[in-house]
């Protein structure tokens, strides 16, 4: 009896294991096996000195990575002239890495992000492990500047569980091509957890199922990541920071100069739509999306997404004077650190006109603080033949700014130092610091001003029967409402027509209708 | 009184094809524009594409059926004194129990407010429909005959206010052919049977 309910729980765990653990790639058709490698049968104690063992065959890896926004978390925008990157931009979720180096790095593609200092053309710091463990067990420390831990360490401190550090060398002996699950350690849990950030990017990636993701489904397409995203010498096709709305290069084939596929048209084309399809369906294509109809909601795989961030009302206590944490479904919705949240999940998108062009408030710009802040802008119009119809993830909040200088504040969040907001929850010491960090000085007056902040939806294709239908826009209170600048059938209609054209009907039915009694009655007169 | 065969195997077929396509057309039109639900937009608009060419097809037909039949001539304007005989008629005289001033034949099948008014309709109405319709159908392609400028909003107005115009159409034809004739239903059953008794 004991055995069989050994073997069950075995049994159990396996099928567990199999039906929601995260994958990372089976390389089967590599020609290097690398436990073979003499280099790696050495005892590593450390990321970078796998790194080194790395680069002494791959002498080219790191230069590469160089170049990558992975790596610099920054970018420089050609159509809008801004610069960009995670080193750069202000968010309404943790608003800012400065300052917050080390815990923010935890998601750099290197090891030892710890402050302004890091060396950024160091190579023995890029992390090859990250991306390229095929074990699933390598994995950074939340709080360790990009390195995991070397010792065993507990997450959350104190409270949380141990963590063992990884076998670094048996998971430099099986590297390989990276799964969903490499890119999703990091993407997945943008913003600080599952689901946070995106939207259209959580934990149910890891496998998703049909219903969230029809190409990425495990049990058919099974797409990786980069089946879209293609790569060459490390540079990966995509961003956000530089969307394509439309793409009219058609199917990519061998041969074309460009091989990014990172287009829903670089595979389809931009008339997808079979024979056996609505013919008006290609009609649509050249204004709208394939992602506004094919990705009808986000958050569908089980995970919410946060919708709204309020900054303002961080630093609570209990009734106890205990820090305040508020939960609802295994989600908190207030917390001391970082104030009250909404989340959501299967969230119909927000749509606007989108041409590509995303136009960042940078920091030490002006806002306008009588109203919402748009954290980034978004441009484009029916007019403009680039432009498509595109949904949105809108995230909104409330944040920190200088309201004497009218800037979004930097908060100094993470760190030891007294001046650390999750150390004194004192917010003018943390945006002194923060400011300072970032070359400006603090008036010393501060608020909390509310920002958007627009988000492509690209992920969580729906299989085609779960695409929008027509009427989802074509009513008068359909999606695209609030959508301007062109007439569409269902939802638009002259209403000075209308009324003309209903008086004129009804006035006729009201006319033979008289006319009609009238004959009536002087018939009846005239026989009686 | 003899019976006369007034509408031809086509015409007849004409007509209520005719009628049933633009009584479709109406009903998933409205649907399209909004003032409604009835059947669900998506085939609101897949049976008002159908039924658009399949109405375009049988007015071709019909176009070259009036040309070499001659019948085209059933529509030429008759004087205005004997359109306006008609006005009063319907306005006054038959409250007094008076005569109809038209007495139908087979070259004058329709009397001069038909004429007039079915002048129209093949003229006016429903060119206005066809012509807007088919530029609502292919509006994505219109750069491609230059109408690029032409916004939809435009080609809709026109479209929607001729569906109006064709309703209230609907509604007179409907009161005056059934309830004109004497006895009632007597000029519906000749568009059913083709005869109708006519004086000789």
């Amino acid at each position: 009896m004991k055995r069989f309910q050994s073997c069950l729980r075995w049994l159990l765990s396996a099928v567990l294991f199999l039906c929601v653990g995260p994958v990372w790639a089976e390389d089967t058709q590599s020609t290097a096996d690398h436990s073979k490698f003499e280099q790696l049968q050495e005892e590593f104690e450390t990321g970078p000195e796998v790194t080194k063992a790395c680069l002494s065959c791959h002498t080219e890896a790191a230069k590469q990575l160089h170049k990558t926004t992975h790596w610099t978390w920054a970018f420089e925008n050609q159509l809008t002239g801004q610069t960009l990157g995670k080193k750069n931009v202000l968010n309404n979720f943790c608003v800012a890495t400065a300052t917050n180096w080390p815990r923010c790095t935890s998601c750099h593609i290197g090891y030892g992000w710890k402050d302004d200092s890091f060396d950024l053309s160091s190579e023995q710091n890029v992390d090859c492990l990250v991306c390229h463990d095929t074990t699933g067990t390598y994995k950074k420390f939340p709080t360790g500047a990009g390195h995991p831990n070397y010792e065993p360490k507990k997450w959350p401190p104190k409270k949380g569980k141990l963590r063992q550090p990884p076998d670094l060398q048996l998971i430099a002996q099986k590297v390989g091509k990276p799964g969903r699950s490499n890119c999703g350690a990091c993407h997945f849990y943008g913003g600080g957890g599952d689901g946070v950030k995106h939207g259209h990017l959580d934990s149910s990636m890891h496998k998703p199922n049909r219903a969230t993701d029809v190409h990425m489904d495990s049990e058919g397409l099974n797409f990786s990541c980069q089946t879209c995203h293609t790569t060459g010498g490390h540079e990966i096709a995509g961003s956000r920071y530089a969307p394509k709305p439309s793409d009219e290069r058609g199917v990519v084939i061998p041969g074309q100069p460009d091989q990014n596929r990172a287009t829903c048209e670089s595979c389809h084309g931009s008339e997808a739509h079979g024979e056996e399809a609505n013919p008006k369906l290609n009609s649509h294509t050249d204004k709208v999306a394939c992602v506004t109809c094919h990705v009808p909601k986000f958050a569908r795989g089980g995970r919410k997404t946060k919708m709204w961030w309020d900054w303002s009302t961080a630093g609570k206590k209990d009734a106890n004077g205990k820090p305040l944490v508020k939960k609802q479904d295994g989600y908190a919705v207030y917390h001391f650190k970082k104030g009250d949240f909404t989340w959501e999940e299967n969230v119909v998108p927000e749509y606007f006109w989108f041409d590509g062009d995303v136009r960042y408030t940078l920091f030490g710009e002006q806002v306008d603080d009588s109203g919402v802040v748009p954290i980034n802008r978004i441009q484009g119009s029916y007019e403009d033949p680039d432009s498509r119809i595109w949904p949105f993830k809108v995230m909104r909040g409330k944040q920190p700014y200088d309201s004497k200088n009218k800037i979004l504040a930097v908060p100094h969040l993470f760190g030891k130092d007294p001046d650390a907001f999750w150390k004194s929850f004192d917010w003018g010491r943390a945006l002194k610091a923060g400011l300072m960090a970032r070359g400006k000085e603090f008036s010393g007056e501060y608020g909390f001003v509310e920002t958007e902040y627009y988000w492509p939806i690209t992920h969580m294709v729906a299989p085609k029967e779960n695409a929008l239908g027509c009427v989802d826009c074509h009513d008068r209170n359909g999606r695209l409402a609030g959508v301007g600048g062109f007439y569409m059938p269902g939802r638009d209609r002259n209403e000075t027509l209308d009324l003309i054209g209903w008086l004129m009907v009804l006035g006729t039915l009201g006319g033979v209708t008289v006319h009609g009694l009238g004959r009536m009655v002087s018939n009846k007169g005239r026989s009686s | 009184m003899a019976m006369v065969k007034l509408y031809a195997g086509f015409e007849r077929f004409w007509h209520w094809s005719q009628a049933a396509l633009v009584i479709l057309m109406l009903i998933t039109g409205f649907e399209i524009h909004g003032t409604y639900t009835l059947i669900g937009w998506e085939q609101a608009a897949e049976i008002h594409r159908f039924a658009a060419w399949t109405l375009i097809g049988l007015w071709a037909f019909a176009w070259f059926w009036h040309l070499t039949t001659g019948e085209w001539k059933q529509y030429i304007p008759s004087p205005m004194e004997r359109i306006l005989a008609m006005v009063k008629y319907y306005a006054f005289e038959i409250f007094q129990g008076k005569g109809h001033p038209f007495h139908k034949d087979r070259s004058h099948k329709h009397n001069p407010l038909q004429r007039a008014a079915y002048l129209g309709l093949h003229l006016f109405i429903g060119p206005a429909i066809w012509i807007s319709g088919l530029l609502y159908l292919f509006y994505g392609d219109l750069g491609g005959i230059g109408l690029e400028w032409l916004p939809l909003g435009a080609i809709a107005l026109i479209h929607t206010g001729a569906a109006f115009l064709m309703l209230t159409f609907l509604v007179a034809h409907l009161y005056l052919t059934i309830t004109m004739s004497d006895p009632a239903g007597a000029d519906v059953k000749a568009m059913i049977t083709g005869y109708e008794e006519v004086e000789d």
